[in-house]
């Protein structure tokens, strides 16, 4: 029975196909996945590949056709086969106890009730619903895999199990993980749950660099000193002043300041900082608005508003998103050094590790300073490196003397 | 194990249970006598007597009442329709009083008796005469409906079916009474609900019962020459129906063809897709497939009628249409 070969939609956008190049003459004998053409899609050159094992009949269009998808372009069968049409009838196997609905799909029957079927037609239905078996979407959900870029190889397209088995076996990880010994399944909570599609939602498809800097601290430090003796209300903690000087740069330099929405970068005109917090099974970020205009004691108070309200679990959703970049601090910690991960669509973190006494070599001379060092994690869809870097001296700036806060 | 026919292991099932209780009694047209239409009673009238093995008029109706009425009163009686086609005759007691008398009754009665005969067609017995009922039996709540398709099942169910508190249609087949196989020896029971993987496979199910049962293995006979495995279901029972047996089976194998005897609307096999695709909707692979009697009275001819009727064939053509290789 003769199969004929189809344009297949070889990315998820393609409607047409131009077979640059056929790469088995007619009369080749093909296997299973041998590759019959390339054809340019509206992305790239891609290879066409047999579906079925036998001979290449025929071109149907000649190298440099352009031609729709699901359109065929060739013909595999036996060796001398009548590839005319009125080949012999079917089976027993047509009465109306197993037919099937074919769902709209477009399983064409050779002209003149020839054999000829078509195979492999994956082209996503209008509105983008891709055809594909239950189980079979089932599977892509468990795996990750995206639907609209498997070729299904069912009636009308469909996508079946087996149209999954390469892609799914080609993704590194999937293999189970197993190992010996006692353990205790933990269920997710839904922050957990939050937490974990967020992050995967930035290490994935977040193009992520970091810039890292030691800050010098003597002078913050004693600017924080000075402070204290203001007595009680004086008292603030370098995250505070970190954060100030944070908002002070990125009102600087509002490319840092930024999400990336697909389509756009929004560069927001007010400062909105996040603050990580941890708290008692995973962590949370509330967001002090419009920090880069607020004074280092408002700052501060209402940083530690919200800390207290994010540990007991009582911050409003308005409280907690809306940040235009986030500060994650780990020196409390006692953490040297650490980057972060990005908080999409924000574009920048900074992680802040903890202040120790180093020693630096200053005009020649080696001394000891209080030194901290801290790491922005930029995406690079919206920060370059130099960007990232200017920002960075501003800050340093800022924290290398304080005074400049207030200029 | 001891071979016999599912002919003589009816009967054995019907002797033994005859001499454990004295209320199970026979009741029918030529069942003493004459032995039985198709031989199943044969001996009984001498062993136990005209008392309990009781041949009656050709009338149905009548008969299939006395035996409500005895059931009704503490007998277990065990009804024999020559056919079940000939049951039409008596639908009226089976559905408007023995099954309903449980529970119009609030509990109080019982009808605890057994019908039985063969179903479906044999060999030109033409329309009239060759249809397959149980869809029809199975849409009555308030009966059950076994319909083993082995010698061992035969038994088994039989005895079970004959010890239930309840109604019970048994349905045979003409063309099973000279299948051979191999019978437990002893007093052997199989519980009514429950399905029997007939042969294990991993690439698609083929659910079957009675007269389907012995196509749907030839047909994985020929799928295994082609290297795909298929996993036979014997229901076993139509009603209650096995859905677990069904369900781990098709979650295993992702594709299902349902086959049976009698004709595709509102058959049994639209239940069990029913039941597959309520339940393990993300298991399928493919769509379930059935193959069924032709929808049409059953032809005389003796070549429409092979035509009209399920075989090896058409069980294999529709494994591979739900594997995607047709």
């Amino acid at each position: 029975m003769a199969t004929k070969v189809v344009m297949e939609a070889l990315s998820p956008t393609m409607e047409e196909g131009r077979l640059v190049e056929w790469k088995m003459a007619e009369g080749a004998k093909v296997s299973v996945g041998d590759v019959l053409a390339e054809v340019e899609t509206d992305k790239a050159i891609m290879e066409l590949v047999a579906r079925v094992d036998g001979t290449l009949l025929k071109h149907l269009v000649p190298a440099g056709s352009t031609v729709p998808v699901a359109d065929p372009v060739g013909i595999i069968g036996e060796p001398g086969e009548d590839i005319s049409g009125g080949s012999e009838g079917g089976g027993s196997s047509e009465g109306s106890d197993i037919s099937e609905g074919s769902g709209g799909g477009d399983v064409g029957e050779g002209s003149g009730g020839g054999e000829a079927v078509d195979v492999a037609v994956a082209a996503p239905l209008p509105g983008g619903r891709v055809k594909a078996s239950p189980l079979a979407r089932r599977m892509a959900e468990e795996q990750g895999i995206d639907l609209s870029s498997v070729t299904g190889s069912g009636p009308g397209g469909r996508i079946v199990k087996r149209d999954l088995a390469g892609v799914a076996h080609a993704r590194p990880g999937a293999a189970p993980v197993t190992a010996t010994g006692g353990f205790e399944d933990i269920p997710l909570s839904l922050m957990r749950k939050t937490i974990a599609k967020r992050l995967v939602e930035s290490i994935g498809p977040v193009p992520t660099f970091y810039l890292t800097v030691e800050i010098d601290m003597e002078r913050t430090w004693d600017a924080r000193e000075a402070l204290k003796l203001l007595g009680p209300d004086g008292k603030v903690s370098f995250n505070d002043i970190i954060i100030k000087a944070t908002a002070l740069a990125l009102k600087q330099h509002p490319e840092c300041n930024a999400w990336w929405q697909g389509d756009a970068i929004r560069q927001w005109y007010e400062v909105h900082l996040g603050m990580a917090v941890a708290i008692d099974g995973g962590l949370i970020t509330p967001v002090i608005r419009h920090a880069d205009q607020k004074s280092l004691r408002e700052i501060s108070a209402e940083a530690r508003v919200l800390a207290e309200k994010a540990r007991e679990r009582k911050l409003m959703p308005e409280e907690y998103t809306g940040a235009t970049f986030t500060v994650s601090n780990l020196g409390a910690f006692g953490i040297d050094h650490f980057t972060a991960i990005i908080n999409p669509p924000e574009a920048g973190i900074l992680a802040i590790g903890g202040i120790t006494q180093r020693p630096v070599v200053v005009d020649g001379e080696l001394v000891v300073r209080r030194r901290m060092p801290l790491t922005m994690s930029c995406d690079h869809r919206v920060i370059d490196g130099a960007m990232g870097a200017a920002f960075l001296q501003t800050l340093r700036a800022y924290l290398e003397n304080p005074l400049a806060m207030v200029w | 194990m001891v071979t016999m026919t599912y002919r003589d292991a009816l009967n054995e099932a019907l002797r033994e249970e005859m001499q454990r209780d004295e209320r199970v009694f026979l009741m029918g047209e030529e069942v003493g006598e004459y032995d039985g239409a198709y031989k199943v009673s044969r001996g009984l009238l001498k062993e136990f007597g005209p008392m309990r093995v009781v041949d009656t008029p050709i009338a149905e109706l009548g008969f299939t009442g006395l035996g409500a009425g005895a059931a009704m009163v503490g007998l277990r009686p065990v009804i024999e329709l020559m056919t079940w086609n000939f049951a039409l005759l008596a639908i009226d007691q089976i559905v408007n009083s023995i099954a309903k008398l449980r529970y119009m009754s609030g509990g109080q009665v019982s009808v605890p008796m057994v019908i039985r005969g063969p179903n479906g067609a044999a060999l030109q017995l033409a329309a009239q005469h060759s249809q397959a009922f149980e869809a029809w039996y199975a849409y009555i709540p308030g009966l059950k409906v076994v319909m083993p398709a082995t010698p061992a099942d035969a038994k088994g169910l039989l005895k079970s079916a004959i010890r239930d508190d309840d109604p019970v249609v048994f349905m045979e087949g003409e063309m099973l009474y000279n299948l051979k196989g191999e019978v437990p020896e002893g007093d052997i029971t199989i519980p009514i609900g429950s399905a029997d993987v007939k042969r294990a496979g991993s690439d698609v199910t083929i659910v079957c019962h009675s007269k389907t049962v012995a196509p749907a293995l030839k047909a994985a006979d020929r799928l295994a020459e082609e290297d795909i495995s298929a996993e036979v279901v014997d229901l076993r029972t139509i009603r209650p129906m096995d859905t677990d047996t069904i369900l781990t089976s098709v979650s295993k194998t992702n594709r299902c063809v349902v086959a049976e005897e009698g004709w595709p609307f509102c058959g049994v096999g639209a239940q069990v897709v029913d039941n597959i695709q309520r339940n393990i909707f993300d298991e399928l692979d493919a769509p379930v497939i059935r193959v069924t009697g032709e929808d049409v009275p059953m032809p005389y001819n003796k070549r429409l009628e092979k035509a009209a009727k399920v075989d090896a064939t058409k069980i294999v053509a529709a494994a591979k249409r739900v594997l995607y290789l047709e």
